[in-house]
């Protein structure tokens, strides 16, 4: 088989491994659910299409020589976007040597490394660009049934944003490599990817908070101080605005440069990828420290939650998996911080949030204790009883979360203690709620296997989403319109009850 | 509250002449994996249980260890009624599988301090037994070391330790041997030598023939998830009819058309 052929015939493998995995994510393996799957799909798309018409309905017959501000919120569109798409692409390059699977296989066969390596990214390109493509295809639907078929060139700025976002996670994966060796570069990486994702929103945010008292991120992009320091509507600045308009040359470009940067990309990166994957296979040998503590008196219970908090304390990828939402607070605090003192509004703003990061914190940190217990034979042959052991799980939860916000509700309860009150209590519920969830459809699995635990239960997934909505609306309106925080409260009760009435039944 | 075995429970142990009684076991997934087994392994005894794949000897010793909740039948570890009171019977038993699991962040000690708090050993105690047992299987000098770095051989010797940490008095081991290099299987046999020599009863399923054939005081053959032989090796010798034949050959013989079907 000469080269080609066996780049073809390999890159035939991957993409049949990708359609495979991902018809198994999206039925869990079964493929009775297939025809669930399709209708949720047309149902979640008619809902998208709805959203963006609300956003974008009436802006589609814009003009094709638009005014500065529109080339700002149009560009400002596209960063957020190709932002979000970098931080997944620097997540799945990532993943490519730290989820070995095939690898070592893979490895051992005559083909060269740099085929594997292309083909890899190419893979993670293409799946880029299939999100980028589901991110923006209602809001393009809309504006070309508004605005005409100018409005379906948007496409190829995403596949161009797509390439570009690719060959950066490549080159960004590769300098985080060479900065903290392979032992690091995960962690690291996880914590640049949600960064990126959340950092432009989460700077404009700032930005806003800082210059003009708001969250809105609006409100810096519309600034008169933005439009006088930003460059003129001829710069190539505004290329991806003016070929998202409609403007095929700026298109050509973008495109040709996406490709041209990803071939780069490739060709630099592959051979050091090569080496990389090799490293990333020896840092199995992990050295130990020193520790000669005598081992102390506990009883079991308390045996089970120092293993647990352990153990969370020494995988801080895990950990920061579930930490990340936090990132969102950053702003909402700084604004509270700004506006200390000088009345409780923006403490009541920050209540929710914190509601909402409760729930799904006390998902994430619930699936790693009681379903991600790696050793179950241990546990499920020591002398007690199970009730014990899910206690001491529970437990657990219940003190991370505790000790993860109480340093947001203590100055809280100084600016508005009603609203750290509300924050608090809609909070306990909240984690108690996800926390239950995540015990009525436990499900054996490594811990490892973190970022797969939505695939076992499609139903606990987004009964964890809705009822942490739930609270966190409630808590939202309790201040402006009780009675309608009590309905939502009801509903969000009605969600929990109808999830543990649907819940596997154990014996 | 104490939520291990009540103290009358362990002391009906010593009044029972049986470490394991099973009576008319049975499991059926899809077909009767067990079937109305029944066993009787004496204390102090180190018992073979052999069987071709899938002849229900991983589920029996699962069920024993209380890993899974059989369809009928009784189970009776050392006189108690391990179906009936499973946490006084899984204060004396111990179970260690083919495929070792661990927590991959913590070391070895802390793995058996994590251990020893579960069945309630006394810290002093569990810390002398936990580097005793380490040593005797060489891990010594990865009494430190995070468990995510060890071989299989490796992870295999740390958890046969935390299970032997609490002293048990039924040893139950499902293909113990399996990923060891001839030095760590030779530290394992040892091991449970010690441990029958003390009077404790170890039953072990293993694909190593000549393992059973050297160290089983009787063997047990399983297959389609009922006993077809039990004895010594002379016994099973004369069962057969094969008067010098190996355990190798009793084995073939005894199981033979089950494996082709299998």
């Amino acid at each position: 088989m000469n080269s080609s052929a066996a780049l073809a015939w390999f890159a035939r493998h991957e993409f049949r491994l990708m359609r495979r995995e991902w018809l198994a994510m999206m039925t869990a393996g079964r493929r009775a659910r297939l025809v669930g799957v399709v209708a949720g799909f047309v149902f979640v798309a008619v809902i998208m299409h709805l959203l963006a018409y609300a956003v974008v309905g009436r802006i589609g017959d814009i003009d094709t020589a638009p005014a500065k501000t529109t080339l700002i919120l149009v560009t400002a569109s596209i960063v957020l976007a190709w932002a979000l798409v970098l931080s997944q692409a620097i997540e799945s390059v990532t993943r490519v040597f730290y989820t070995r699977a095939d690898l070592d296989l893979v490895m051992s066969s005559p083909f060269a490394m740099s085929t594997v390596v292309s083909v890899r990214m190419s893979s993670v390109a293409v799946t880029m660009i299939a999100l980028a493509l589901v991110m923006v295809l209602p809001f393009v639907d809309v504006l070309a049934i508004g605005g005409g078929p100018r409005w379906f060139v948007a496409y190829g700025v995403t596949v161009a944003g797509g390439l570009s976002a690719t060959a950066m996670a490549l080159f960004v994966t590769v300098a985080l490599f060479r900065i903290f060796g392979p032992r690091r570069t995960r962690f690291v990486a996880q914590i640049v990817s949600a960064v990126v994702g959340a950092g432009f929103v989460i700077s404009l945010q700032i930005g806003a908070v800082l210059s003009y008292g708001t969250m809105s991120r609006y409100a810096l992009l519309l600034s008169d101080s933005a439009a006088s320091n930003l460059p003129g509507p001829d710069s190539a600045l505004w290329w991806p605005a003016r070929a998202m308009l409609g403007d095929g040359a700026a298109l050509f470009a973008l495109l040709a440069a996406g490709l041209v940067l990803l071939g780069v990309a490739m060709m630099v990166c592959a051979p050091v990828f090569g080496g990389n994957v090799v490293s990333v296979s020896g840092t199995a040998a992990v050295s130990g420290r020193a520790n000669d503590e005598p081992f102390r008196l506990c009883t079991p219970r308390q045996a089970l939650r120092r293993k647990e908090l352990l153990l969370l304390r020494r995988d801080p990828w895990l950990l920061s998996q579930t930490l990340m939402q936090f990132l969102y607070l950053g702003p909402p605090a700084l604004m509270m911080w700004r506006t200390f003192g000088n009345g409780s509004g923006t403490a009541m703003l920050l209540a929710p949030v914190i509601v909402m990061a409760a729930g799904q914190l006390a998902g994430g940190v619930a699936w790693l204790s009681i379903s991600g217990e790696d050793a179950p034979d241990l546990i499920a042959t020591t002398p007690l009883l199970p009730s014990h052991v899910i206690r001491a799980k529970i437990e657990v939860v219940l003190m991370v979360i505790g000790v993860t916000l109480v340093p947001l509700l203590v100055p809280m309860a100084v600016a508005s203690p009603s609203a750290a009150l509300a924050a608090g209590l809609g909070a306990a519920i909240a984690a108690v709620t996800a926390t239950s969830i995540q015990l009525w459809f436990r499900a054996q699995a490594r811990r490892s296997q973190f970022r797969r635990r939505h695939n076992s239960s499609r139903i606990a997934t987004f009964a964890e989403a809705f009822s942490s909505i739930g609270w966190a609306a409630a808590v939202a309106l309790v201040f402006v319109a009780p009675i309608v925080a009590a309905v939502t409260a009801v509903m969000a009760m009605l969600v929990l009850a109808l999830t543990w009435a649907i819940s596997p039944r154990r014996t | 509250m104490d939520q291990r075995a009540p103290a009358s429970s362990q002391n009906k142990t010593s009044a029972s002449g049986s470490a394991l009684e099973l009576r008319g076991l049975t499991k059926r997934f899809d077909r009767p994996v067990v079937d109305r087994l029944d066993l009787s392994i004496k204390r102090g005894e180190f018992y073979a249980l052999l069987g071709p794949n899938g002849a229900g000897k991983t589920t029996t010793l699962r069920m024993v260890a209380g890993l899974l909740k059989p369809d009928a039948g009784s189970i009776s570890v050392l006189g108690i009624d391990a179906l009936r009171d499973p946490v006084a019977a899984k204060q004396i038993i111990a179970w260690v599988s083919d495929e070792p699991m661990l927590y991959e962040k913590l070391t070895p000690m802390e793995y058996l301090e994590f251990v020893g708090g579960l069945w309630g050993v006394d810290p002093a105690r569990s810390e002398k037994s936990a580097r005793a047992l380490l040593a005797s299987l060489g891990m010594e000098p990865h009494l430190h070391d995070r468990c995510e770095g060890f071989s299989k051989g490796m992870r295999q010797k740390v958890t046969l330790a935390g299970a032997l940490l609490h002293d048990p008095q039924l040893i139950i081991l499902d293909e113990p041997l399996t990923g060891l290099d001839a030095v760590s299987a030779r530290h394992v046999k040892n091991l449970l030598r010690e441990r029958v020599a003390l009077g404790r009863t170890v039953i072990m399923t293993t694909h190593i023939l000549e393992v059973a054939e050297r160290m089983a005081d009787r063997i047990g053959v399983i297959a389609s998830g009922r006993l077809v032989a039990e004895g010594t090796l002379d016994e099973l010798r004369q069962q057969i009819g094969e008067g010098d034949g190996s355990l190798e050959d009793l084995f073939v013989a005894l199981v033979g058309g089950d494996m082709v079907a299998a």
